[in-house]
């Protein structure tokens, strides 16, 4: 642990990437507090340029809104559904593609092709259609992210698994008598974790750019601001008031870069195969 | 004749005495927009806003309405009522000939009227108290009704009572009829093409019945789906026309302030679309009056007009706009004030159940506005919860009254007794319906009021009947009254003389011409 913390801390993007998610988690957990004012609320007149007030520095949108405390409130949400979709995601993901690649037969051609039926159709298209149906919520945003998302953790683990699956120490675990569960969880996953880890911090922020991608066509949970609301309810009025979408903007840039940094960080950090100074 | 026109220029356009004095010019093609792409065109079978708007060209009605609603001749010359106000004679204008040559003949009203009875829900509804109808020579059409009914006169406009070829539909299985695709009629302009997708194309009719109209030469009806895309279609030169509502209303200041372009937000008075929000008073907490009035002392309407309707419109004082006959503002008033609100709740016992917010899902503006009255109503302690949905959903939901709150607009077709009545009387109630009594508010001296102000005579015994009405309502709220809506209809200041009358761009382009 000790060993990645130090690799982890020696590639610069990992760090600048590390800086930005602690900062948006902050503003997402302490924000709100310290602007306890709803974002929904309407304080000045419409379209206020920022920086013209200090009690709203980023200016007011289309109703005399708060840029600022939307795209505080709004840092909750995006994250909050970045991080628990991929949660769910991995969560179905891992054990289709672990089962896949560990039983390998009839059991991985059923599991690959279920998985390659949601691989057909176009992710954001799927997600429109499932948002759409199931009524906008934040639960069905989360959840349509979520189907969307899986398959390829499923894909990749399988992958890692079908090769560790024919490592020394895994059949020796299997000579052993040790169950199937035990082995895939104790034996294989550990192994099998590091590219995971990885794609799951561009997942999130994948997830972080779909549901922005669909608040900002309308099919955001109305009760609920997020960034991408922001942009899309900005966008038809950006000849007039370019605040309203470019601040929400910039945050989802920074917050997506920022994770993606944090990927490559980790890549670095994990794969053992890229040599590092002291080996 | 003159005087009509110049009196609805004064009125409509707001023209300076020097483009009154201007020769209208002949010649030209005007590019409209039309949204959405209209189903059909046959006006006496669809009624849909877009169909109307296209229609209005190619068919006419017996009359028009200036923009004060006084009746005004069209296909009909001239008009007298009885004595006991039961029997209308109109005299048919002669030498009117249909788009292919046949003459229109009072046997075509009868035909019209006969086959609207069936196709058209509003035209059976306006014909109910008419007891038979009689052409006694071929330019005489005589209506007897079974009562008096005050409003008739206000029945006969193109849209709601088309006039339809008797030739050519007499005989036929009307929805199948191929007339419906190259719809023929009476009016300025003939259809010509149809590119489904892109483009409705109208021509001039060389033989219109008031000489020397219409002066343009040819109508494109541009169909272009995107809202942004339309914008730009004006801005780029390629339409010149864009009627009320079909760009989004934060696009129109910019609009309004591009070169050669005037605006109006005339040609509605006929229609008069009023915004409120339905109150479920069937359940919950708004079935008490006091938390409906709270709701309407919660909402800052003059904020929602200023800031989402670009200051376009006008709030309203209750079931009735401004422009219907017999309104009256000597009613009850609900200001902006949160406190009182919040008292009224109180005194409700209001406990913070959750109410369901159903916005309109027509784009940008109604979205904006859903948001903000959500806002309003949280701000003096309601708990609100904004359902998202589509159009569909949205009517489904209305239907069923399976909402608290909804958005709406309707139009009010000029009397009270046409479109205002509907929303209020107990008979009207009836499940799966998004128009007519969606609250479910029910009040026997309400319905009486306006049993009797349909039939009363004269004016000003309906005036006294509705004036009584309207105070009623505005003081138990059966629904939330927001805005008179004002759909404003940019064009290029050449587009001269587009809106003359009440019924604005739907009435046709008979009067309008270019000024190259």
């Amino acid at each position: 642990m000790k060993q990645f913390w130090k690799s982890m801390l020696r590639s610069p993007s990992g760090v600048i990437g590390l800086i930005i998610l602690l900062f948006a988690i902050a503003v997402a957990v302490f924000g709100p507090m310290l602007f306890p004012n709803s974002p929904w609320r309407m304080v000045q007149r419409p379209f206020l340029p920022p920086f013209t007030l200090s009690t709203v520095p980023l200016g007011t949108d289309a109703l005399g809104r708060d840029v600022f405390a939307g795209m505080i409130f709004g840092a909750r949400v995006s994250l909050l559904v970045g991080l628990i979709s991929t949660l769910v995601a991995l969560i179905v993901g891992v054990p289709i593609g672990a089962m896949a690649g560990y039983f390998g037969g009839n059991v991985d051609d059923a599991l690959m092709r279920f998985t390659e039926f949601f691989q057909t159709i176009p992710s954001f298209a799927l997600a429109i259609v499932l948002v759409a149906i199931l009524q906008p919520s934040i639960y069905s945003i989360v959840a349509s992210i979520a189907v969307v998302s899986w398959p390829p953790v499923a894909r990749l683990v399988r992958g890692e698994v079908l090769s560790l699956r024919t490592r020394e120490y895994v059949q020796a675990a299997v000579v052993t008598g040790q169950s199937n569960t035990w082995i895939i969880l104790r034996e294989i996953l550990p192994n099998a974790l590091s590219p995971v880890i990885v794609l799951a911090s561009l997942m999130v922020a994948t997830a972080i750019l779909l549901e922005s991608s669909l608040s900002f066509l309308g099919l955001g949970d109305p009760n609920l601001i997020s960034w991408g609301y922001m942009v899309g309810a900005g966008r038809t009025v950006i000849r007039q008031a370019w605040w309203i979408t470019v601040f929400p903007g910039v945050a989802i840039l920074i917050s997506v870069l920022g994770l993606n940094l944090i990927g490559e960080g980790l890549n670095d950090a994990l794969n053992p195969r890229l040599s590092r100074e002291g080996r | 004749m003159p005087k009509r026109v110049l009196l609805g220029l004064l009125l409509a356009c707001g023209l300076t005495a020097s483009a009154l004095a201007q020769e209208p010019k002949t010649g030209g093609v005007i590019n409209a927009v039309i949204q959405p792409e209209p189903p059909g065109l046959m006006l006496a079978m669809i009624q849909n806003g877009p169909t109307q708007m296209v229609s209005g060209n190619i068919f006419e009605g017996l009359l028009r309405y200036s923009p004060k609603l006084e009746p005004q001749p069209e296909l009909a010359e001239s008009w007298s009522v009885s004595e006991d106000a039961k029997t209308y004679t109109f005299k048919l204008k002669k030498g009117v000939t249909w788009h292919d040559g046949k003459p229109f003949t009072a046997a075509d009203v009868l035909f019209s009227i006969e086959m609207l009875r069936q196709t058209h829900a509003r035209a059976r509804n306006n014909l109910g108290q008419v007891d038979k109808v009689e052409a006694p020579d071929d330019d005489t059409v005589v209506f007897t009704l079974k009562q008096p009914f005050g409003p008739f006169l206000g029945i006969f406009e193109v849209g709601s009572m088309p006039m339809v070829p008797k030739h050519l539909y007499e005989g036929t299985d009307w929805k199948t009829n191929p007339y419906n695709n190259a719809p023929v009629g009476t009016g300025p302009f003939m259809f010509k093409e149809w590119q489904k997708g892109s483009f409705i194309r109208l021509v001039k009719n060389p033989n219109y019945h008031e000489k020397g109209k219409p002066y343009l030469d040819e109508i494109y009806w541009q169909i272009i789906p995107d809202a942004a895309a339309r914008s730009v279609a004006y801005e780029t030169g390629k339409v010149d026309v864009l009627p009320g509502g079909s760009v989004e209303n934060f696009d129109v200041p910019r609009l309004s302030k591009l070169k050669d372009t005037c605006v109006t937000g005339a040609g509605w008075e006929f229609f008069s679309p009023l915004a409120w929000l339905w109150l479920n008073n069937r359940q919950g907490p708004l079935a008490d009056k006091r938390v409906r009035q709270a709701i309407m002392y919660a909402i800052d309407r003059d904020f929602a007009k200023d800031a989402i309707w670009n200051g376009l419109g006008k709030v309203a004082t209750g079931p009735s706009a401004s422009t219907i006959r017999f309104y009256t503002d000597d009613v009850p008033k609900y200001p902006y004030d949160p406190a009182k609100a919040k008292a009224l709740l109180k005194e409700a016992g209001y406990k913070g159940e959750k109410i369901r917010l159903l916005p309109l899902a027509y784009g940008e503006t109604w979205q904006r506005w859903g948001e903000a009255v959500k806002q309003n109503l949280q701000d003096v302690g309601m708990n609100i919860e904004t359902i998202a949905t589509d159009v569909a959903g949205g009517n489904q939901k209305i239907g069923d009254w399976d909402y608290d709150i909804a958005f709406t607009y309707l139009y009010q077709y000029g009397d009270p007794a046409l479109g205002v009545g509907r929303n209020y009387v107990s008979s009207a109630i009836a499940k799966g319906q998004i128009f007519n009594n969606v609250e479910g508010y029910s009040n026997p001296e309400i319905d009486k009021l306006f049993a009797d102000g349909a039939v009363a005579t004269p004016d000003s015994r309906r005036k006294e009947i509705y004036e009584k009405a309207q105070k009623i309502l505005v003081d138990d709220v059966p629904v939330a009254w927001m805005l008179e809506l004002q759909f404003p209809t940019i064009t290029r200041c050449k587009v001269k003389n587009l809106i003359t009358t009440g019924i604005g761009v739907n009435d046709g382009f008979k009067d309008a011409w270019l000024d190259k």
